[in-house]
């Protein structure tokens, strides 16, 4: 009798150590969906960005219309991407067209001055710093998630529920591989 | 930085253990001497209902007390968007929920991070900070905030600073205790126990009072060790979440070099959760004493300008055993190898000193909640909450402008 209470006992306890490890596993999971999602949710918020800087820069700057059509275009490539691929290439371009777009605001002093481009600048700064973090916190994410499916205890765990390896957030792009310095305040 | 949470929660358990041990076994020295070799436990009992009793209380509404005390108020995004984005970056960045963001309204730069779980966070600047700092080295601020979030620092030194007041409550209450019944001259009740016991129990009194006196500092020094190691190890997180530890070395020395006087609000309970010491003044803080709840800024600053490499946690290491010239602060498990490079600045150029001093005003008069409103000759009123009409008028162009539709 005592060595079949022993042995449920111990069952009890393995199942217990097992579903601990697979809630975990699933928790980090959903940590590493949830900062992807929260890339797409800031490029998401640039592009929203934009038309209204257009519009308020517009009237200060009536010889620049290249650089405008340069963003709107890039704007409009950049959510027309499908792929993931295409969809960096297209936001690599857009947030070089917006570099240059605030290095031309310098020759405009009076739209520096402008409370209302003051505060969409800050944003559009602010977004780009939220896309720069959602990645580096993303590849947090991806290393300790990896780090976990892979060490013991837990890989027993992952390799019973197919639990796969996630991939880190690289920019192919060279030029891009530089943190995007956006130093537009 | 995982690793390093979990280190920092090792390291947390064994010192709070520590300190559990020598508060228990003050109650039973206390127990003793009072009541007798029988009885003992009593001062065990008493011992753990004073701490309890502090638990329970710090736990259902430490936080609402400490922003509260601070003075500190509730704002949008509205009133400061600057801050409120820098927050936002910083929490994206740490994988962390949104933290409430609060603004203390005090001209002296300061800063503090409260809450004990991540989601139920808040992280309060005072106003004299934000009219200071530029962007980069605000974002270095809250990132040092928000280290402390990720590191769960907030619940062990609330925790640790629960043990060490129940401490301190203990040994006065019976060094107090003690003064008062030797003052009346009354017979100690307790001396009616078993013959022979007399000796022995003068003996237990002398070691109650000792450990009555002992007990405090021993905890107080524990206190500032853990205290002082967050610090550190904020500022190592602060770097890496950033990838700019240049900006919170500047902020820290323009906090340091800062005159305006000490933030009103701030007291000796609440001191080690600033992340400057509120209490002390700017020049005295080279002293690198043991009974400090902070490190000395001048050598925090130094660390992070000494870290070359790139901007992780083994690099922060690196730069603070070459500054110091001690081993390591951080935990070994969390020294892993990491590729974090360092990027450049973002902002630039700042107002002067004046025009500081009257954004610090600005802030301050928005999180009150005047309205601003801007007239077309460009003039800028400022119009107290207070002020009942619909209408007021621009002094200099004296058009009538609308309250309400703004």
């Amino acid at each position: 009798m005592i060595p079949l209470i022993v042995i449920g006992v111990l069952l009890v306890l393995v199942v217990l150590f097992v579903i601990g490890i697979y809630n975990t596993l699933i928790r980090l999971r959903n940590q590493v969906d949830n900062s992807w999602s929260q890339i797409d949710v800031q490029l998401k918020r640039r592009h929203d960005l934009i038309p209204n800087l257009v519009e308020t820069a517009k009237g200060y700057m009536q010889h620049e219309r290249g650089t405008f059509e340069a963003i709107t275009e890039a704007r409009s490539k950049a959510m027309g991407a499908r792929t993931v691929s295409e969809s960096s290439q297209a936001e690599g371009n857009l947030q070089e067209a917006l570099s240059k777009f605030m290095l031309v605001v310098e020759n405009y002093p009076d739209l520096k001055a402008n409370q209302n481009f003051l505060s969409i600048q800050e944003e559009l700064t602010s977004t780009e710093n939220k896309i720069a973090f959602a990645r580096q916190g993303y590849n947090d994410q991806v290393l300790f998630f990896n780090n976990k499916i892979q060490m013991f205890p837990s890989n027993i765990i992952a390799g019973m529920f197919n639990f796969g390896k996630r991939d880190f957030f690289e920019i192919e792009n060279a030029a891009e591989r530089e943190v995007p310095k956006v130093s537009f305040s | 930085m995982w690793e390093l949470i979990r280190a920092n929660k090792r390291n947390s358990i064994v010192l709070m253990g520590i300190m559990a041990a020598v508060l228990l076994g003050l109650g039973f020295v206390i127990g003793l001497a009072f009541f007798g070799p029988d009885a003992a436990f009593f001062g065990l009992i008493i011992a753990s209902a004073v701490w309890i009793l502090l638990t329970l209380i710090s736990f259902t509404s430490g936080d609402q007390i400490l922003l509260a005390s601070s003075k500190a108020k509730p704002v949008s995004h509205d009133v400061h968007p600057q801050l409120f984005n820098v927050v936002e970056e910083m929490s994206i960045a740490a994988g962390l929920p949104m933290p409430k963001v609060y603004i203390i309204i005090d001209p002296a730069p300061n800063a503090f991070a409260t809450g004990r779980k991540p989601e139920s966070a808040s992280i309060a600047v005072t106003a004299g900070l934000l009219g200071r700092l530029n962007r980069d080295e605000l974002q270095g601020v809250i990132a040092h905030e928000m280290s402390h979030i990720l590191h769960r620092d907030i619940l062990f030194v609330t925790l640790a600073g629960i043990m060490l007041g129940s401490i301190v409550l203990l040994s006065q209450i019976f060094l107090r205790g003690m003064f008062y019944s030797s003052m009346s001259g009354s017979r100690r009740r307790y001396s009616s126990g078993k013959g022979g016991g007399g000796q022995m129990q003068l003996a237990m009194l002398v070691v109650a009072i000792a450990a009555a006196i002992l007990a405090p500092i021993m905890a107080h020094f524990l206190y500032f060790a853990i205290s002082r190691r967050r610090e550190y190890l904020a500022d190592a997180g602060a770097a890496r979440l950033t990838r700019y530890p240049e900006g919170l070395a500047s902020a820290l020395e323009k906090i340091s070099n800062d005159r305006s006087p000490r933030l009103g609000s701030a007291n000796k309970v609440t001191a080690p959760m600033y992340i400057v010491n509120p209490l002390k003044k700017a020049k005295s803080v080279k002293l690198s004493d043991l009974s400090s709840t902070h490190p000395p800024i001048s050598e925090r600053i130094k660390i992070l300008r000494n870290m070359s490499g790139g901007a992780s946690i083994a690099n922060y290491s690196e730069a603070y055993s070459k500054t110091t010239g001690n081993r390591t602060i951080v935990p070994k498990a969390a020294l892993s190898k990491e590729d974090v490079a360092i990027r450049e600045a973002g902002a630039k150029a700042e107002a002067k000193e004046a025009k500081q001093m009257h954004q610090i005003g600005d802030i301050m008069r928005m999180v009150n909640g005047f309205v601003f409103l801007t007239c077309v000759c460009g003039l800028t009123l400022k119009v107290p909450p207070n002020y009942k009409h619909d209408k007021v008028k621009c002094p200099r162009c004296k058009k009538i402008l609308d309250i309400k539709g703004v």
